[in-house]
């Protein structure tokens, strides 16, 4: 497969994360939604952003992304001091539909991550193409890149948006949700294909989950979101049951099975519980005989 | 092959004054609508493009009692309630739905009762016909240039924010993300169509104006793969159609009863329809 060459680390080649979150707290409709998140991560770096529903993960990405105004800290996107950073990061929003009549083919998309915000219209431009091109043979799309985005399947629409999200040369990259819905085969070939990309581009990896198994193999670093705290770290550091259960406020459980985690609430577990059921319910499901 | 040329096209047709301006009014208004019925379509906003179009009929009858060309009374209706659309929030499907309902049915109620002064009191008696279901044979001459200008003005105002539009149009999360403002460019696309619609209203009456704007648009989406080229057969469909519906209008002056052409805007709403058919059966037969 050929790849793209990588971004060139020409600037912060010294200690200067990709992604900075300082101390970021956010406030929603009245609701603290996330409490003193911090971590770092560097380039090449893959992290999972893990919790259940309504932990805050949705919210801690759009303020990363500057979509979402944070109450208190500070993110930094390569060292460079908060403000304008929507070109450094790229986004792959939660799955979302797309009619399968829509007249857009999967190279269209992908070229929209060019210059999708600019005003006027495209002059056709061979460099432009090649650009396209390049990217997506980065993640594997060329078979489809002239069938309608609406037309692929849930794994190759995340592909596409991949390449979308990437063609910008982006110092970070945030997905959220992207492996739900999608089958175990295609769930395992976009994680593959992520790790791929962070470590041959150079890129922060972020990807946003309820259930921690499927990017265990790829995972250099977890975040571990819950009641809108944080616990960072790598895997075994934070997957831990004293770890967690300080997080969650109440006992909970981590068992290992077969090479997977399940996380479930202990005993006492059913007071002021922010551990959802649906979350232990979610991770259980995943266990393969 | 003249006689060939008369069978079809009854004779005078190419050296009317009148046809010239229904050729001009409806191909701009084809134009507008093959390029900004795609992104109507791709939006999920017919429901919305069609109550646009239908409470037309407000701004059109008030023009009759008011003495004006009907023109702007369909401009300032469309701009006002695509600006109420664009207050309420188009993008929040069911109150949007809602509100545009309710507004369309006050609408055509303030249209029911300007109809009937228009008909009682100012002596217009075919108002109703000419702002339901179009007249485009008794427009004013006057009415051909504001009609291009427009047209112009709302291609010209799309083609500027065709990008942002477009990745707004696939998903506004993706937009937000590439730093697009997407209720300014929602906005802006709303003033297009509020454009079109006083176009097609003009070509083919407030009711009918939507087959126009939605029609092409929704054959063509079978057809192409492509934006540009959705745009393409969307257009091409919209201007054969309404030019082919002018011929067939026109020729039907002999048609019986002798004498009185049959309306326009049914010629043309049927054939965008007969290719809306044909589309989705060359799409469905791969």
């Amino acid at each position: 497969m050929t790849q793209i060459a990588p971004v060139s680390a020409d600037a912060s080649p010294g200690t200067a994360p990709a992604l900075a979150v300082e101390h970021v707290g956010a406030v929603l409709g009245g609701r603290q939604v996330l409490h003193d998140v911090s971590f770092a991560l560097g380039a090449g770096e893959l992290a999972g952003l893990i919790g259940s529903n309504g932990a805050g993960k949705t919210t801690l990405l759009r303020v990363i992304l500057g979509l979402q105004a944070q109450s208190v800290g500070v993110v930094r996107i390569g060292g460079q001091a908060p403000g304008r950073r929507a070109s450094g990061v790229g986004y792959v929003p939660q799955k979302f539909e797309l009619d399968p009549d829509l007249p857009v083919r999967a190279r269209d998309l992908v070229a929209l991550g060019i210059d999708g915000n600019r005003f006027g219209i495209p002059l056709p431009s061979r460099r432009r193409r090649e650009l396209v091109q390049a990217m997506l043979r980065a993640v594997d799309a060329e078979r489809f890149a002239d069938a309608r985005v609406g037309e692929l399947s849930g794994g190759e629409q995340q592909r596409v948006l991949i390449a979308h999200a990437l063609i910008q040369r982006p110092r970070v990259l945030l997905l959220d949700e992207p492996l739900a819905s999608l089958d175990l085969r295609s769930e395992h070939e976009v994680v593959a294909l992520l790790a791929r990309l962070a470590r041959e581009q150079r890129i922060a990896v972020l990807i946003s989950a309820h259930d921690v198994n499927p990017l265990l193999p790829a995972m250099d670093r977890v975040v571990y979101l819950a009641g809108g705290r944080a616990a960072v770290g790598r895997t075994d550091e934070v997957i831990r049951a004293e770890v967690l259960s300080e997080l969650y406020g109440h006992h909970v459980d981590v068992l290992h099975l077969h090479g997977r985690v399940i996380v479930v609430a202990g005993p006492g577990g059913e007071q002021g519980s922010d551990l959802t059921l649906a979350h232990a319910h979610g991770t259980d499901l995943e266990v393969s005989p | 092959m003249s006689s060939v040329l008369h069978a079809i096209v009854e004779p005078g047709f190419f050296g009317s004054a009148q046809v010239h301006a229904a050729l001009a009014i409806t191909g701009a208004a084809a134009l507008l609508c093959g390029v900004i019925g795609v992104f109507t379509v791709v939006r999920g906003q017919s429901f919305a493009g069609h109550a646009l179009s239908d409470i037309n009929a407000t701004g059109g009858s008030a023009a009759f009692l008011a003495g004006i060309s009907p023109v702007w009374g369909y401009v300032a209706i469309s701009v006002a309630a695509a600006g109420a659309m664009e207050a309420i929030g188009i993008d929040r499907r069911r109150g949007r739905d809602i509100a545009t309902g309710i507004v369309l049915v006050v609408g055509f109620g303030l249209a029911a009762l300007f109809l009937f002064w228009d008909t009682t009191l100012s002596g217009a008696s075919n108002a109703t016909n000419e702002v339901l279901f179009g007249s485009i044979w008794t427009l004013s001459p006057g009415t051909v240039p504001i009609v291009i200008a427009l047209g112009a003005g709302a291609i010209t105002l799309l083609a500027v924010i065709y990008r942002p539009l477009l990745l707004s149009s696939v998903s506004s999360e993706l937009a937000a993300a590439r730093g697009v403002s997407v209720r300014i460019v929602g906005a802006l696309y709303l003033l297009a169509l509020a454009a079109a619609v006083a176009l097609t209203c003009v070509a083919i009456g407030a009711i009918l104006s939507t087959g126009l704007l939605i029609g092409p648009a929704a054959g063509a989406l079978h057809l192409s793969r492509r934006p540009w080229s959705a745009m393409a057969s969307a257009t091409a469909i919209a201007l054969a159609a309404s030019w082919l519906g002018i011929l067939l209008a026109y020729d039907s002056y002999y048609w019986p009863p002798v004498g009185n052409g049959w309306p326009v805007s049914f010629f043309i709403v049927v054939l965008v329809f007969l290719f809306y058919a044909g589309a989705r059966i060359r799409a469905a037969r791969g």
